[in-house]
């Protein structure tokens, strides 16, 4: 033992941080909440206009990107239990999966939406302006709602590319990974608000 | 320890948890074509509700982490149903 102990207490409250990151979260559901909200009121002033939109999306799309969210939620918690298992082969790989679901979702939202593009339906197009009210109002909030959940996705990427490199550095590690958790909840929540919009945009008519 | 007495979640409990989630969403796929009205939106809602609260509590770690996290994150939940009770009674009495 040195008698010049300069052993340097790292300040670091990984409950605050959680707490933080939650905080944040509440506000994203409270947001996509609030949406919801309108959506269900319109439905309920357009109750055939909704349904017959609701036929033209594809529900073999929504299913794929269902599982495909699912799935790389699932292999976002691996990647966590991976590192706090010291396993950071095995993490990177989860890692690497989850981002790759992310694209295949992105791909898939993709065609979908271009899909639509191509017979004219888009956000202010002359279509958009002839259509019937609910069916407009449908429109709106289909590429409203989507779309702001896959801008989500494109941000949860960012955050998880991150952590990649984080991860592989060794600036992440098994005593330290309070920000791969935020990471990944952040992703969890992506897939949280997709549990709502598929039934809610492809299913129910 | 650095992170005092944080939980590990094992894999084959995550794995679980996502089969459940998938059988739940064919569940929902299945039940929302039959045509049961009023119905279908309430069968397909719950099933939502169970889903989301199994990602909560497994995948977002809820179940391991503090009483005063749960607290809140049930609390938010809380304040939306409220939000939308005030608002579908705003609506219906106009």
């Amino acid at each position: 033992m040195s008698e010049h102990n300069t052993h340097i207490e790292e300040h670091r409250d990984d409950e605050a941080s959680k707490l933080g990151m939650w905080l944040f979260i509440f506000t994203e559901l409270l947001l996509f909440g609030g949406l919801f909200l309108v959506y269900s009121i319109f439905r309920l002033q357009y109750p055939a206009n909704f349904h017959e939109s609701s036929l033209e999306l594809s529900v073999t799309i929504g299913v794929i990107n269902t599982i495909a969210l699912l799935f790389s939620s699932m292999t976002i918690a691996f990647a966590v239990t991976a590192v706090q298992k010291k396993n950071n082969k095995l993490a990177l790989r989860m890692i690497g999966i989850t981002l790759l679901m992310a694209l295949v979702f992105l791909v898939n939202k993709y065609f979908e939406w271009g899909h639509k593009f191509e017979h004219g339906l888009y956000p202010g197009s002359d279509l958009m302006q002839l259509l019937e009210r609910g069916h407009h109002l449908y429109f709106s909030l289909y590429f409203f709602m989507t779309g702001l959940h896959a801008l989500h996705i494109i941000v949860g990427m960012i955050l998880l590319i991150i952590v990649y490199f984080k991860v592989k550095n060794g600036s992440i590690h098994h005593e330290k990974y309070v920000f791969m958790e935020n990471g990944a909840l952040y992703w969890h929540l992506v897939d949280l608000i997709w549990i709502f919009l598929f039934p809610l945009l492809y299913l129910i008519s | 320890m650095a992170n005092n007495g944080s939980h590990i979640t094992e894999y084959r409990v995550l794995a679980k948890i996502l089969l459940i989630l998938m059988f739940c969403t064919f569940l929902t796929i299945s039940v929302t074509s039959f045509h049961l009205g009023a119905l279908t939106v309430t069968v397909a809602l719950l099933i939502a509700g169970f889903k989301s609260f199994l990602v909560l509590s497994y995948f977002m770690h809820l179940k391991y982490e503090s009483l005063l996290l749960r607290i809140l994150v049930s609390m938010v939940f809380v304040l939306f149903i409220v939000i939308v009770l005030i608002t579908f009674i705003d609506y219906s009495f106009r």
